[in-house]
Formats: C-alpha cells, sequence, structure tokens
C-alpha cells in the first residue's frame, strides 16, 4: 500500500502511531498542543491524545530536555520538541551533560530512550538565531544518535526506529520539507546507519542528507546532459554513518563530493569526507570535495541568505573541476 | 508529622554510615587510593537520612557532585560505592563514572551529577513519569546553595509548580559554591523565599538537625503524593571540609568554622538520641562498632577488585553499538 503524505504528515503519524501503541509515550514542547507545533507537524495530535500526553510547555529549553531525559530514565519514552534547533544553546547541558553520558558514566545500567525533534535549515528567512544547520554540534558527543531525514518514507521509518531505540536519538527535520509530498511505499522502520541510493551513477558519488539531497538531484539532472554520471547517497542516519555504502559507491566512481548545509568550518561534511579519504583514499582519483553554506551566521535578506547556502551550481563547479 | 523511635534509630545509621564513609573517603584520598575529584558531604549527614527515611524505596531522588552521601541514605551499596571510588570493574559503574557519577536505578537514585543544578530538570522529568505512568512516587531532588543561581533552579521550579509535579526539592544550603559565601553569591538570605515566586511552598528548617529536616519533607512527600506539587525546602547546614578534598579552604573565617563545628549534627543528634531515651548510649555505640565494620569492609572489598580490562571503555556509549577500538 502506498500513500501520498508530506514530510510533516509522515512525522505526525510515526508519532502518533507510536502513541497508540504505547501509553508512556508522550510529546512534549513548547507550544506543540493547540499551537500544533510552530510549524503544525503535531497537529491534531492534542485531541487525540489528550493534554496529558502532548504537553505544552513553558519556553523553558533546559528544563524540556531535562525533562525527557529525567522521564526517559524513569519508564517513558518522550519525544520531545525543540521549536527551533538553534534553541539547542539553551538546553546544551541536558543533552550533552545528561542525555548522551548517562548510559557510560553509570556503567550501561540505564537507558535513555528519548527522542528531540530538531527543526533545522535555513531558506525561511528566520535570519541567524532561526535558521542554522546544528547537527555537527550533536555527531560530536559520544551517546547521541543523529538522524536527518530528506522525504516522506524516510521521515516515517526514521521516526520510528528512533522512538524504538534506547537511546538518545536527535531527530532533525528541515524546515523547508515538511509541505513537500512524496510517496511513502514502506511504513516499516527503517535502521539506522543505513544511507540510501537515491540516483544509482558511475562518475562521481554525492555524499548529502536533509534538504541538500534535492540540490544533488538537481544538479545530477543537469550534468546528465553533459554526460557525466552522478550517483547521490542519501545517508539519512549521520550517527551511525553507513561507511560500508558510501565506500562501496566510491570504489565504483572514483570521485567523491560530500554535501551539506552547515557552515562548512567544524562540519559534519568535514567528518564525511575525513572518513572517505582514510578509509577510501586507494580509491580516489581526486581529492574529495567539501560542499557547505559560508562561514558567517544565516543572514536575512533573501538574496543573502540564497548566496550563504550552497547550491546545485556548486556541486557542478566542484564535479567539473575533479573529472 | 514527627519521626517515630524506629524512624529516629534509622536515621541515626544512616547518618552514621555516611559519617564513616566520608572520613574514609578523606583519608583514601589523602594517600592517594582515591582518584580525581572527592566532595565529601561532612556536616551535612543530618539531611540525606531525614529526606530518604520520609521515601519508599520506589520513589526516586537526584543527587549531586556531594552525592555520597544521598546515594548512602537512599540505600546504596557500600562496597559498590567503594570499589567506583576506586575505579574499579565491579564499582556501581564499572570504573567508568567515579564519585560524581553513582547511580542505582533500582534504588532509584537517578545518579550524581557533575553539573551544578542539572539534577533539578531530570528531576522534574521523573516527576512527569510518575504523573503518565500514574503511580503515587515521589522524587526527592538534592542540590546546593550555589546550584540556587543556575537557571536550571528556575526552569525546574516554574515548570514542576506550572504541572504539579511530585517533586521535593531539597536545597542543601551550605553556604558555599565552591569558594563562594552565600552572602557574596545572592543577595538573598533564605533561599525558601523563591518558593514563593513560584507559587509553591518554601520552608527553611535547621539543616543540621535530622528531626526538623524530617518533618518538613514528611509534609512535601504528603503533599507531592497527593498530586498537590512541589515544596522548596532549605536546609541550613554548612560544609566542614573544602569543595574538594584537597582544598585548604583558607577563605571560610575560623569564627564561623568553629561556630559550626559546634553544631555537628553528628555529636548533637547522638545526644539527643540518649538524653530522650530513643537509644542507650551501649545501642549507639554497638550501632557506631556495626557501620565502622561496614566502612572496613567496603574498603577491603574495594581493594580486593580488579580495574577494568582496557577495551571496556568502548562499550555501554549506546546501547546497541560498541565503538571502534582504535590501534595504538
Amino acid at each position: 500500500m502506498s500513500k501520498t503524505m508530506t514530510y510533516g504528515e509522515a512525522i505526525r503519524e510515526a508519532m502518533s502511531v507510536r502513541m497508540r501503541e504505547n501509553p508512556n509515550i508522550v510529546l512534549f514542547g513548547e507550544d506543540v498542543g493547540a499551537f500544533g507545533g510552530c510549524f503544525g507537524v503535531s497537529a491534531g495530535m492534542l485531541n487525540e491524545f489528550g493534554p496529558e500526553r502532548v504537553r505544552d510547555t513553558p519556553i523553558s529549553e533546559g528544563a524540556i530536555i531535562g525533562s525527557a531525559v529525567g522521564s526517559a530514565a524513569t519508564g517513558l519514552r518522550p519525544i520531545a520538541e525543540l521549536m527551533f534547533n538553534d534553541f539547542l544553546t539553551v538546553g546544551m547541558d541536558q543533552l550533552v551533560n545528561q542525555a548522551a553520558k548517562m548510559r557510560y558514566m553509570f556503567g550501561g545500567k540505564i537507558s535513555m530512550p528519548m527522542v528531540v525533534r530538531l527543526p533545522a535549515g535555513a531558506g525561511t528567512g528566520g535570519a541567524a538565531q532561526h535558521c542554522q544547520s546544528l547537527e555537527a554540534w550533536l555527531t560530536h558527543v559520544p551517546g547521541l544518535k543523529v538522524v536527518y531525514p530528506s522525504c516522506a518514507e524516510d521521515a516515517y521509518g526514521l521516526m520510528l526506529t528512533a522512538i524504538d531505540d534506547d537511546n538518545p536519538v536527535m531527530f532533525f527535520e528541515n524546515k523547508n520539507l515538511y509541505p513537500v509530498k512524496s510517496e511513502v511505499n514502506s511504513f516499516d522502520p527503517i535502521p539506522l546507519g543505513k544511507g540510501k541510493i537515491v540516483r544509482a551513477g558511475d562518475d562521481v558519488t554525492v555524499v548529502t542528507y536533509g534538504r541538500q539531497v534535492f540540490d544533488a538531484l538537481e544538479a545530477a539532472n543537469k550534468l546528465a546532459a553533459d554526460g557525466i554520471s552522478l550517483e547521490v547517497i542519501d545517508i539519512r542516519s549521520l550517527y551511525p554513518l553507513d561507511e560500508a555504502m558510501i565506500g562501496e559507491s566510491v570504489d565504483k566512481t572514483h570521485h567523491a563530493v560530500v554535501l551539506t548545509e552547515e557552515t562548512r568550518r567544524g562540519g559534519y561534511g568535514g567528518e564525511i569526507s575525513a572518513t572517505i579519504a582514510e578509509k577510501f583514499f586507494d580509491s580516489l582519483d581526486a581529492p574529495v570535495a567539501r560542499i557547505g553554506s559560508l562561514d558567517t551566521p544565516v543572514p536575512f535578506a533573501p538574496n543573502l541568505e540564497k548566496y550563504y547556502m550552497p547550491s546545485p551550481q556548486d556541486v557542478i563547479v566542484a564535479v567539473k573541476k575533479m573529472m | 508529622m514527627a519521626a517515630n523511635k524506629e524512624q529516629m534509630k534509622d536515621m541515626y545509621v544512616r547518618m552514621r554510615r555516611i559519617r564513616d564513609f566520608e572520613s574514609a573517603a578523606a583519608r583514601l584520598f589523602a594517600e592517594g587510593k582515591i582518584y580525581g575529584f572527592a566532595h565529601l558531604y561532612l556536616g551535612e549527614e543530618a539531611i540525606a537520612p531525614a529526606v530518604c527515611e520520609c521515601l519508599r524505596d520506589d520513589d526516586f531522588i537526584t543527587s549531586t557532585h556531594r552525592g555520597h552521601g544521598h546515594i548512602i541514605a537512599k540505600g546504596g551499596d557500600l562496597n559498590l560505592m567503594m570499589a567506583e571510588l576506586f575505579g574499579r570493574a565491579t564499582g556501581y559503574c564499572k570504573g567508568k563514572g567515579g564519585s560524581m557519577h553513582i547511580a542505582d536505578r533500582d534504588k532509584g537514585i537517578l545518579g550524581a551529577n557533575g553539573i551544578v543544578g542539572a539534577g533539578q530538570c531530570i528531576a522534574c522529568g521523573a516527576g512527569l513519569s510518575v504523573k503518565i505512568r500514574k503511580t503515587d512516587q515521589v522524587c526527592a531532588c538534592f542540590f546546593g546553595d550555589g546550584s540556587t543561581n543556575q537557571s536550571t533552579f528556575h526552569e525546574s521550579l516554574n515548570l514542576a509548580s506550572v504541572w504539579k509535579l511530585p517533586v521535593v526539592f531539597v536545597c542543601e544550603n551550605n553556604h558555599y559554591g565552591i569558594s563562594m559565601s552565600q552572602d557574596r553569591h545572592q543577595a538573598i538570605k533564605d533561599i525558601a523565599d523563591r518558593g514563593a515566586a513560584y507559587g509553591i511552598p518554601g520552608v527553611a528548617v535547621d539543616g543540621n538537625d535530622p528531626l526538623a529536616v524530617f518533618e518538613a519533607v514528611q509534609a512535601a512527600v504528603a503533599r507531592a503524593r497527593e498530586g498537590k506539587g512541589p515544596t522548596l525546602i532549605e536546609c541550613k547546614t554548612y560544609r566542614q571540609h573544602g569543595h574538594f578534598e584537597g582544598d585548604p579552604a583558607t577563605y571560610k573565617p575560623k569564627e564561623e568554622q568553629a561556630a559550626w563545628m559546634a553544631k555537628d549534627p553528628m555529636p548533637r543528634y547522638a545526644k539527643f538520641l540518649v538524653e530522650n531515651g530513643v537509644m542507650t548510649q551501649a545501642e549507639i555505640d554497638a550501632v557506631d562498632a556495626k557501620v565502622a565494620k561496614e566502612i572496613d569492609d567496603a574498603i577491603a572489598f574495594a581493594d580486593a577488585q580488579p580495574f577494568a580490562a582496557e577495551e571496556s571503555a568502548v562499550v555501554d556509549v549506546y546501547s546497541d553499538i560498541v565503538e571502534e577500538v582504535r590501534d595504538r
């Protein structure tokens, strides 16, 4: 059975499916109830599950993430939403020093089944404090898993897995993708650490995730006209990372472009690039190209914002340079 | 409600256990047997035993960097604690946590914590869990005066208040945040006053008197179990040692130290028990001897334990991923 859904609906549906099955799953965050979440992702969930399980919180990011930590340690499987991933700064201690480390610090004797939903990404005019892509902050922290779906099916399947996981899973959601419809052919959980080849090709591997999957595909279409064939990998899960899929592709294409929306310096794109260089160096015919946003805060005006972000054209330029 | 005789005796046993454990820890740290940090509970023994006397086994606590007393009071295993302080494989945390990270989920101990104020938010989570699971458990949240200036304190008291969470906030005001005395780190005298800001009861008690602590906590626990929400209890006490072992605490005025040593909860409470016929001196001596042996046994146990295999460092980061062991 297949169904067309938006990315946002897929997230809502996956949360709802699990909440129907397990009364100990709760969703809380700022304005997730009657307001339906800042982006409408949880619209209607208050009506179905009631105010005990779909909880509006005060504007207190530390207490939001901390409540997830404390409730996960004592029998719930909480889903906490931060309205924007930029607000991580305010609740970071609870995530980095508590959620991520408790299992290890306590000798493996505590479980931390929690999901933190993190709307991210530029392209909405939110400027410097509402449009960042901060995934690298979290991939850097041992103890966290980090996922970032690009389409409805992946959003659905990864959300199911994130909720089922006994570890803290950071669930990035690209704000621009919420209204984007796509076909959901499978409603099964998607294991973390499994990438997806969204377009097969022979000449250059583009490793990417999130909204940039669409940029990569656009570049692939344009380059096909020039007779250059791109293989586009959507890693979907940043940690754990599907290194095997990347390796197999690079063995075939001998070229790699890593495309992410984050500011490039210190980004996760650097980690992927280094992994390719360390592990698959012998397969490479050219240095790995690393594409990201400018190393600036996200600017406001539409022309500046567009200039700040990576584009399909950046991929085309990088590919032509390495061929 | 005041403590009955059995509860009074039991509190003495727990207090004595903490005093002896901490005294041993101080000595072992000085001898180099304990690595890292040791923030001791010496002087504050009247608080955690009285709080935990009001709790059930299935209730929760969150603790602090100065957590040994809380863990012992909630029934933590002395052998496993000492082995962890020694960094051994069979310690509470398999040698991965140390003094500041001891937890025992089965006993409701949600962990000591190296981040000042972090336990306050975690306690709210435990309280939320109780509400959703519809039990009548409570969570006692221990923290110091220093943490009441953190955002977590204000976020947590507000959240617990507005959600009526079953949390008892127990502030151990030992009058110092590391080297900074309370009158230098905040412009109020009674931290209990801050309860009013969140519409919850705020009570200040003599933190060196377990009976005073017991009475206040008993009422707060009853309120929490009835679903009426949190209480802030400030226990005024004194940190007899430095912030951690090795800190000579030269910033503490000598007269202040002497005045508080005169109010040391251990001899004071023992004297009360004898004078009021709760325990005879002989009974107290017997408890002291039994506890002394427990501590000696814990040290012997810890000393005999192996260190963890180095490769175990990559385990327990996740439930299902073992990190890479690198070539060296």
